[in-house]
């Protein structure tokens, strides 16, 4: 019985991280390069939709989820602009992405509210073997998931090889820390910081994707309920590393799955749905201070425009 | 490494022997160079030979780093013409530069402080894309060898002193493949023995035939390393003469245009009771870790006391913490007696400390603010300058008219954003505000950093009347010579601590460069 609850809440929790590990790693990327993004939940919510409306129009997941990574994209291309090419502000033009995003699904979903994904169009747990998920506990969690999950699990390492140990990853770091440095031996910091903020945007449309095909296959408004920001405080959580952010992100999975099950033990409904939220108030608090940044690692030159021949 | 002996053999010593053996690496002609209001460079000529250094001399402002920048493709020069191994080229950005083989090593170094060497230098030139490092590693330790430039490829940046920086930054133009290298003010940053260990490094690279030039305003160091000399003066050429005949006097006289006073008088005080008292101070510095670490001492009124040291081993924070911008771990802070330790700026200000801080344009200015409103920054809340809420103009103004009679402030009018003023100027403007109030005791940080000669002699100047009045002043400057000529006592500080204390001229600059670096402790204890 115990062991069946707690193999359950793990289940559910790496499905629930699935989307946050995305976005985190996105985050990482875009924030390693220098571009703040807190755009991301407006990117996942346009994902999620778009996801939702390819899926229902075509009942295919995977183009749905393609189309998600698009969108996006695109979104995160505004940032980029203002950010990149405008010098603006970018907190400012990153909640402005977000409120734009969640402004749009509203509008845009509004007949969709209530409606289901057709199954074909959703991504759907198989086992990959009878025997692997039979394991008590863990069984269920580890080999009885859907592709995508596994599929995110690859991005992530992926991504961190690329970062830690290949030239490109040492590109994109200095370009994060000391673009001054990097365009002096014939980097392109516009062009980097360009890219990482649209695999950051890619990466958060897949997260949105997830779900409205996987983990709540249907529309509703802000259907993305806060992840976004779970997402912006993973990566700190992480201390910008994509590895760690796979540990992060399954952790605030399960915590989310746990406090499902807490419920019936006598605990307030309301307090336990806030719990990751009021982690990630925490560790968005710990971050803000600049000594504690710079403690932890966080890029020297993060939320700075770069203009060549500027101190 | 046999390659370079070879040639060193052949080109010898003299520059002007490889010069024959082909043309010049560099020249430069007629070369103008416009900014609004300035004319940096004024058909200027220049020439570098294989095989010699070049020190390229002049004050602040005399366009040599503005030459530099146009050798090195930062800024395009408004006219002339600039030839590489006798070709004629056009250079456009620092990339075209690079490709002609022209390397330069900026006064402020870019590297990614946490990044170590090897990840540095893999980022502008791993050929490999899966395993960058173990190339560049190796690399790295050939130039190591091949120059003396010893640096560990795995250490971290931000642990390295300006010295291993400096040399990464040779690295990483002689990884480009430069065997034409720029290096402007390398000496700024470095403790003597550091000195000698670069220009041992340059020898070398002079002796393998490559050229290098050493932009500097440091008279000896022309004598110690360079074969020839280019004076500038007003963005124009005075002269190029072999090092070897001339000297120093004659070299200041081209550079500043006048017989310059290299010794200021410093006239007998009498020292008074001690204004300033520090006990035991412990600071944390902005990395979270001890900054200053267990410094005691005392400055008495009439006394000058100089720190001497690198850049980054406390001295900063040292500062702060008196003036009341740093917290103070443990210890104490008193002025006259009275303890003031971990009280605000203001309450300090108004003990009678002023400070003149160090980077003058963010802490020691308003920019936007006129000449007069930066005048009263610190009293603007008292009579006469204040009534209630309201500022009184016409007090505020005429304090400015006496404050920029009496330091020679020179300003359109006193009604200008303190921004537009000249260095010297606006340090001027920093002095007249905190000496005016007669202070007991002054905070100057690098008071003289990046100012011209005429600027730094008036500093000097102000900072000795205010030791005749009795002032008791703290003095904090990487400029050796400086902190010697000023002082009537010496602190060297490392690593947040007083490693030895002493009067100028009991200790020689050699025990003074290896304390500065943390090799020896002591040095005679002066009796505080």
């Amino acid at each position: 019985m115990q062991a069946e609850l707690i193999s359950s809440v793990l289940w559910i929790g790496l499905r629930s991280g699935t989307p946050l590990l995305l976005a985190t790693v996105g985050e990482i990327y875009a924030e390693r390069s220098g571009i703040l993004n807190l755009g991301i939940e407006g990117m996942m919510i346009i994902g999620a939709f778009t996801a939702f409306a390819v899926g229902q129009a075509t009942s295919s997941p995977w183009l749905a989820m393609a189309a998600a990574a698009a969108a996006g994209l695109a979104a995160s291309l505004i940032h980029a602009f203002i950010s990149i090419h405008l010098r603006g502000n970018q907190v400012v033009s990153g909640l402005a992405l977000t409120m734009f995003g969640l402004g749009l699904t509203s509008v845009a979903g509004g007949t969709f509210v209530g409606a289901a994904l057709p199954r074909e169009a959703r991504i759907i747990p198989s086992p990959l073997s009878e025997e692997l998920a039979a394991i008590p506990v863990i069984g269920k969690a580890l080999f009885d998931q859907d592709p995508f999950l596994y599929l995110s699990i690859l991005i992530s390492v992926l991504l961190w090889f690329v970062l830690y140990k290949t030239k490109l990853g040492i590109v994109i770091r200095s370009v994060g820390e000391n673009p001054a440095a990097a365009d002096a031996l014939g980097v392109n910091v516009y062009a980097v910081r360009y890219a990482c903020t649209a695999l950051g945007g890619a990466l958060a449309g897949m997260a949105g994707s997830y779900i409205t095909l996987s983990l709540r296959p249907g529309w509703v408004e802000n259907i993305t309920a806060g992840r976004g920001w779970i997402a912006v405080a993973l990566t700190i959580f992480a201390l910008w590393d994509p590895l760690k952010a796979i540990a992060g992100s399954y952790l605030f999975g399960i915590v989310e799955a746990g406090t499902y099950n807490l419920q019936p033990l006598g605990f307030s409904q309301w307090l336990l749905n806030a719990i990751p939220y009021v982690l990630t108030v925490v560790i968005l608090v710990a971050g803000a201070t600049e000594t504690m940044r710079k403690k932890m690692g966080a890029p020297a030159a993060l939320g700075v425009p770069y203009v060549r021949g500027e101190k | 490494m046999s390659v370079g002996r070879e040639e060193s053999a052949s080109v010898g010593g003299h520059p002007g022997e490889a010069g024959l053996a082909g043309p010049p690496l560099v020249r430069m002609e007629g070369i103008v160079k416009r900014f609004p209001g300035v004319l940096a460079n004024d058909h200027v000529d220049f020439e570098l030979v294989p095989g010699e250094v070049h020190a390229l001399l002049g004050e602040n402002g005399a366009g040599k780093t503005t030459l530099m920048n146009i050798l090195f493709g930062i800024y395009t020069p408004d006219e002339g013409r600039i030839y590489v191994r006798g070709e004629e080229v056009w250079i456009g950005s620092p990339r075209d530069a690079i490709r002609l083989g022209i390397g330069m090593v900026h006064q402020h170094f870019l590297l990614v402080d946490r990044h170590t060497v090897a990840e540095n230098v893999a980022l502008g030139f791993a050929e490999s894309q899966l395993s960058p490092l173990r190339e560049v590693r190796r690399r790295i330790s050939e130039f190591s060898e091949r120059y003396g430039l010893k640096v560990d490829p795995d250490a971290y940046v931000w642990q390295l002193s300006a010295g291993e920086q400096q040399r990464v930054e040779i690295i990483k133009a002689l990884y480009a493949g430069a065997d034409i290298l720029i290096l402007d003010e390398p000496t700024s940053v470095l403790t003597p023995q550091e000195t000698r260990e670069l220009f041992e490094v340059l020898r070398r690279m002079r002796d393998e035939g490559k050229g290098v030039i050493f932009i500097t305003h440091k008279l000896e160091e022309v004598m110690a390393v360079a074969d020839r000399v280019t004076v500038l003066r007003r963005g124009k050429v005075i002269g190029t003469v072999p090092a070897s005949e001339t000297d120093e006097r004659s070299l200041a006289r081209m550079m500043v245009g006048r017989e310059v006073l290299f010794r200021l008088e410093k006239g007998e005080v009498q020292v008074g009771p001690p204004a300033l008292e520090v006990r035991d101070l412990w600071v944390v510095g902005d990395r979270g870790l001890d900054a200053v670490r267990g410094v005691t001492m005392t400055v008495r009124r009439g006394e000058i006391y100089g720190i001497a040291g690198v850049a980054g081993n406390g001295q900063r924070e040292l500062i702060e913490a008196i003036a009341g911008l740093r917290k103070v771990k443990s210890g104490s802070i008193h002025i006259s007696g009275v303890d003031v330790t971990n009280k605000s700026p203001k309450v300090i200000h108004g003990m009678g400390v002023a400070h003149v801080p160090e980077e003058r344009l963010r802490h020691g200015i308003v920019p936007n603010l006129s000449v007069a409103e930066n005048l009263v920054l610190k009293d603007y809340d008292r009579e006469p300058f204040s009534r209630g809420v309201l500022l009184n103009y016409e007090a505020i103004e005429r304090n400015a008219e006496d404050l920029v009679e009496r330091f020679e402030i020179v300003t359109p009018s006193i009604r200008t954003p303190a921004k537009l003023l000249s260095g010297g100027n606006i340090q001027r403007l920093i002095c007249a505000r905190e000496f005016s109030r007669e202070p007991k005791v002054i905070l100057a940080a690098h008071p003289t950093y990046g100012l011209d000669v005429g600027a730094t002699e008036s500093i000097r100047r102000l900072l000795l009347e205010e030791r005749s009045r009795g002032a008791a002043v703290l003095l904090v400057s990487e400029d050796l010579e400086e902190v010697l000529n000023l002082s009537d006592r010496v602190g060297v500080m490392y690593g947040g601590e007083i490693v030895g204390e002493f009067r100028p001229g009991e200790v020689d600059m050699e025990e003074v460069g290896l304390m500065m670096a943390g090799v020896r402790r002591g040095g005679s204890q002066a009796a505080g």
